[in-house]
């Protein structure tokens, strides 16, 4: 009797050490994400009437919303353009700074600096950079002798000025990961397969790179989750345009939601962000994580 | 034998300096093939930096190292043809035993079924076999210690340098590999330059031992040399368990006693303001009524085999080891006696000093054999002995 009270009082304890974490996360992440799916089944009541169920009508809609589907491709494109490239970036920056080279902690700060600012500091940054007559780029081709290129303005330039941007932005940050990670590799590794004559490719490809897979995994995954939620810079340098040529998925949710009012539609698209990630998420823990030597 | 000189090693004062320490200090000798020698020290002195100098991976800031006829002072560590063990044992994580063993012949490119063949012969030599699919993390300590030797024998370079291989290791396993890795190198006649700062290591294992300090050679010889006759008084306090007793010698008359001992001379006078040292298992302790250097016992440790006695002479301290169970309380007065052979004498410097002969001031001491027992009494104190 006295066991199964204390079992009991246990197990009320480990519940309420659950509950402030278990509160919050179901009231700023199951609850709404319940809320979206349900928004996403219903049609904006207009003027005050209320909102109409009209069950999976703005799926349909979406399907056929050619936006939505430029706005998916770019997306597409904007994550192939800066996920590879900005972890290959910070992979490299990362073994270079690791090694011993005079001043390294000032290039590390330098390689750092871009992670600190915010989005949208760095993003007028880049405005400045890009701007068509006085921008630093369209000056540089002009010293050159070369004419300058609308690096915004431009539908067939514009999403790769934003990408270029991105990986300026991400890199830094991966950096770190990658620098801390290739820290807590211990050095004989190196001196034992230096006295067997290894080269450094070859230790990088056998050694380096497989130890720092988990770090790969990990940044591969923020990554990802970031060209889907990052778009703070849109709203700086192109707000979408022009004519969608740089519009991201997240970004279109805002503007339908509050440009264009059609909660639901913005709902809509929510879900099945909702749903790439999830599917993400699944195949990183699945698949990858089984084939990755964790330490 | 073959002609097997390209597994000779040579230094010639190599020196290694950091900013403003010097870690090793123009240090020389050389190491003849198929010889088991091992760096000795305590922490700090500088074994490790020279076992990695010799194995090129650090760079020597003074001297020349050869390895067989060649000057390989400036070479890269793979062009050195020597093999390494770890303290750290530094085995890939993410490799599996086998892939750990044959990591360096896929570096040197030897073709795929030569590898399977040596990895085979390898993995029998260290008793790994059943555990070739395992990673590092799912073995015991003794056996990724074994992975390690595995990889560096497998390598087939005549020399191995080994740097505190054994120190990861609980008492118990660590005998039993020490005499693995002895027998191993004695059957492939292995070049072998072990560092350690275990003394019984160096005593179990070495053809020859060089012991250092502060980045010098101290004494370089066989072990039965340093332990017989240590070179200086760090090197006596060094070898052996428990250490030699060192004391301090202060004139009296025409000799040297023991310091605050003023009643039995123990060495010639020129040894007052130097150092005696006696092993605590020479010591022979007597009644007080006996002959010898009259103590004090101050505390006693029984350990089995033997005790360990504390003793006071004068405003020294001394142990003793006598063998079996000894019951002395403290404050209990006797007699110290040990043969004249078993005395060192240090100079104030530390030195050895060989010019110098220790009294001999008891008869009943003839410990050991062809040496008679026929000494002075101690009132003859100063007279030197022959
Ligand atoms: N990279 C380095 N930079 C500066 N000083 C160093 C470096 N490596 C070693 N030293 C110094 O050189 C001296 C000798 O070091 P070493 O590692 O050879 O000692 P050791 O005899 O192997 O000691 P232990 O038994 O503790 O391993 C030490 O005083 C150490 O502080
Ligand atoms: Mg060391």
């Amino acid at each position: 009797m006295a066991a199964m009270t204390s079992y009991r009082r246990m197990q009320l304890y480990g519940a309420l050490l659950l509950l402030p974490a278990a509160v919050l996360l179901a009231t700023f992440a199951y609850l709404p994400t319940i809320a979206t799916l349900i928004n996403s089944l219903f049609l904006p009541g207009f003027r005050g009437e209320p909102a109409e169920f009209v069950g999976l009508e703005n799926y349909q809609l979406l399907i056929e919303d050619t936006t939505f589907w430029r706005v998916a491709r770019n997306n597409l494109i904007y994550a192939l353009g800066t996920i590879p490239t900005s972890i290959a970036i910070a992979l490299g920056m990362a073994l270079f700074v690791n090694a011993r080279l005079p001043g390294r902690g000032f290039v590390r700060m330098a390689y750092f600096t871009p992670t600190i600012l915010p989005m949208i500091a760095a993003a007028n940054i880049w405005m400045f950079f890009y701007a068509p007559q006085i921008g630093l780029f369209n000056k540089l081709l002009g010293a050159l002798g070369l004419s300058g290129v609308n690096w915004l303005g431009d539908p067939s330039v514009a999403l790769t000025s934003v990408i270029v941007m991105t990986v300026w932005k991400e890199a830094g940050f991966f950096m770190i990961f990658y620098l801390a990670a290739l820290q807590s590799i211990p050095p004989e590794l190196k001196e034992a397969s230096d006295l067997e004559g290894t080269s450094r490719w070859s230790f990088f490809w056998r050694v380096t790179f497989p130890l720092l897979m988990p770090t790969t995994l990990f940044v591969l995954i923020n990554a990802l989750i970031n060209a889907v939620r990052v778009v703070d810079h849109l709203f700086i340098l192109t707000k979408g345009g022009p004519n969608n040529a740089t519009n991201l998925l997240l970004y279109y949710v805002y503007e339908n939601a509050f440009s264009f009012f059609d909660r639901t539609y913005a709902a809509t698209i929510t879900v099945v962000i909702l749903l790439v990630l999830a599917v993400v998420a699944t195949v990183k823990f699945a698949i990858l994580d089984r084939r990755t030597h964790y330490q | 034998m073959t002609n097997n000189n390209h597994q000779r090693i040579r230094l010639e004062a190599v020196s290694k300096r950091w900013d403003d320490t010097t870690a090793v200090d123009a240090i020389s000798f050389d190491v003849t093939p198929g010889q088991f020698v091992i760096l000795l020290g305590p922490s700090g002195c500088g074994k490790s930096t020279t076992l990695r100098m010799i194995a090129g991976l650090e760079e020597a800031s003074a001297g020349r190292i050869e390895i067989g006829e060649r000057d390989v002072t400036r070479l890269p560590p793979g062009d050195r043809g020597l093999s390494m063990v770890f303290q750290s044992y530094a085995l890939f994580p993410h490799l599996s035993v086998a892939d750990n063993i044959v990591f360096g012949l896929r570096s040197r490119k030897v073709p795929k079924a030569e590898r399977r063949e040596r990895l085979a012969r390898v993995a029998q030599l260290v008793d790994l076999e059943a555990y070739l699919e395992r990673k590092p993390a799912q073995l015991s300590g003794g056996q990724r210690q074994r992975v390690a030797l595995a990889r560096s024998i497998i390598s087939e370079h005549p020399i191995c340098l080994m740097d505190e291989p054994l120190s990861n290791l609980d008492a118990r396993l660590r005998g039993e590999m020490r005499r693995e890795i002895k027998a191993l190198q004695a059957r492939l006649g292995m070049t072998v330059i072990y560092v350690t700062h275990d003394q019984v290591e160096a005593m179990s294992m070495g053809d020859r031992v060089i012991l250092m300090q502060d980045g010098r050679i101290v004494q370089d010889g066989a072990p039965d040399e340093l332990y017989s006759r240590p070179a200086s008084a760090f090197a006596a306090s060094f070898i052996g368990s428990p250490a030699m007793n060192l004391v301090k010698l202060a004139a009296s008359d025409a000799a040297a006693v023991i310091d605050g001992e003023t009643e039995v001379a123990v060495a010639p006078a020129a040894a007052a303001g130097g150092q005696l040292g006696i092993r605590p298992e020479d010591i022979e302790v007597q009644p007080i009524d006996g002959s010898g250097v009259p103590a004090e016992v101050i505390d006693e440790e029984y350990l089995g085999a033997d005790t360990i006695l504390q003793l006071g002479v004068g405003s020294q301290r001394l142990r003793a080891r006598l063998p079996g169970k000894h019951s002395l309380s403290s404050g209990t007065r006797c007699r110290l006696a040990w043969a004249p052979e078993a005395a060192h004498l240090f100079g104030a410097d530390g030195l050895r000093r060989d010019d110098l002969t220790p009294v001999a001031f008891s008869a009943t001491v003839a410990r050991t054999a062809g040496k008679g027992g026929a000494g002075a009494p101690s009132s003859t104190a100063g007279s030197t002995h022959p």
